[in-house]
């Protein structure tokens, strides 16, 4: 599946955390987004998301977006550092990647979430 | 069939290895006789009972008992029995819970065995913090001694996160405490507490932290269940072992592209289900494990 080198997990992490600290922890309008970022608008709801594959560039900042219809979800890509949000009713969460490497790289719903939670999973396919 | 095939692995806990000693076929339902102060528990778990999918397990209803009978006709009877988790499939309805919490608990106390521990799995406690699971079966964290041995139940389900929790942990902490550093101790608890397969949730998120408390400890041993199948894995000196669920086994981490349960194999119904019993030698810290399958000579109709 998908092969990384220990040094570059290193770099992504490091990347991944002063980016996730560049990214307000209230959420933002719109309007407001990082100019140039691209938006991808992710829906939760038991016991999937939508859209669940979802393709980005490689070194490419892309803002992920996700609202739910229903019940509190997490979202989280453990090979990605581990990268995690919480995804509430009425609410926007936002998660800011760049994914230097290409690959596959899936993401689940970690927030116990009834009878289907397991399947509740999806994946990022980054291209160059 | 009327031959048992049992897999024995003798685990030594000193020596930090795992020894296959190889498999055995017995006539008859032969069991393992433990010595004077040695003792024999079992261990059951995953048992979803609610779950009713019949393409995954079409003797979804009668499973649970089929294993509550086998551990019944054990020759040798053991001390007790655990079991780590996940008695009931999940449900939004708090009812359906209560009632399924209920029915699960009946059938299991028709165990031969009046000593039974529970312990709670996501299913059972993750959407209401363990309120139903207390109410039917106790506490899901507690510690009991058994002749020489401390066992500890470690909830790891009960915080929807797959957290233990920094309570907890600093009540396992205090626990510890209490115990010196060459006893012997018995971990109980649902989720793996090492970084199985994070991608399917294969983990605790703060499993690290108990593992480090435990790390000063010489004896300590790990049992659990959650991912329905057979796993033995070290961190350092400390084995886990995963246990077989009772209503379906899952694939291998990572072998599939969902965490989906593995289909009922008509060639070979209960196939990946069991439960084991463990022997613990009170002269040395070891446990010989023994998995059992599901005996049943009935074939199920499709
Ligand atoms: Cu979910
Ligand atoms: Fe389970």
């Amino acid at each position: 599946m998908i092969q990384q080198k220990k040094g570059l997990w290193l770099v992504l992490a490091l990347v991944m955390v002063s980016i996730m600290m560049s990214v307000p922890a209230v959420p933002l309008h719109a309007e407001d987004q990082a100019e140039g970022d691209q938006v991808i608008r992710i829906t939760a709801k038991r016991f999937e998301y939508i859209p669940s594959e979802i393709r980005i560039q490689k070194g490419v900042p892309v803002v992920l977006e996700f609202t739910s219809l229903d019940r509190i979800h997490g979202f989280t890509i453990p090979d990605l550092g581990g990268i995690r949000t919480t995804i509430e009713p009425g609410k926007v969460s936002r998660v800011r990647i760049v994914v230097p490497t290409v690959g596959t790289y899936e993401f689940h719903c970690d927030l116990f979430c009834g009878d289907g939670h397991e399947g509740m999973t999806g994946k990022i396919i980054v291209e160059d | 069939m009327s031959v048992d095939r049992r897999d024995f692995l003798k685990l030594v806990g000193m020596g930090s290895a795992v020894f296959v000693l190889g498999t055995r076929v017995l006539p008859g339902a032969a069991d393992v006789i433990p010595g004077q102060d040695d003792f024999l528990f079992v261990q059951l778990s995953d048992a979803h009972w609610g779950f009713s999918d019949p393409k995954v397990n079409p003797d979804y209803a009668a499973t649970l008992k089929k294993a509550i009978a086998a551990v019944n006709s054990m020759k040798m009877q053991p001390d007790f029995v655990v079991f780590t988790g996940d008695i009931t499939q999940t449900t939004d309805d708090p009812a359906v819970r209560r009632k399924r919490m209920a029915e699960a608990r009946d059938i299991i106390n028709g165990l031969k065995v009046k000593t039974i521990r529970f312990l709670a799995g996501e299913h059972d406690a993750g959407l209401d913090k363990g309120e139903a699971f207390q109410e039917y079966f106790g506490k899901t964290h507690y510690t009991f001694d058994h002749k020489g041995v401390h066992f500890i139940v470690i909830d790891n389900v009960s915080d929807p996160t797959s957290s233990i929790g920094d309570v907890q942990l600093q009540w396992l902490g205090d626990e510890l405490k209490k115990i010196d550093k060459d006893s012997r101790i018995v971990v109980l608890t649902h989720r793996p507490l090492f970084d199985l397969y994070p991608n399917w949730d294969w983990w605790t998120r703060d499993g690290a932290k108990a593992i480090d408390l435990l790390m000063p400890y010489k004896n300590v041993t790990v049992l659990y269940g959650h991912i329905h199948q057979e796993h033995h894995h070290m961190t350092a000196h400390i084995p886990h072992h995963a246990a077989k669920g009772l209503m379906y086994p899952l694939p291998e981490a990572g072998s599939f592209a969902k965490r989906v349960p593995i289909p009922w194999d008509p060639a070979a119904p209960y196939k990946g289900l069991g439960y084991r019993s463990i022997e613990a030698k009170a002269a040395k810290a070891e446990y010989l494990l023994t998995e059992y399958p599901i005996k049943d000579k009935k074939l199920i109709r499709l």
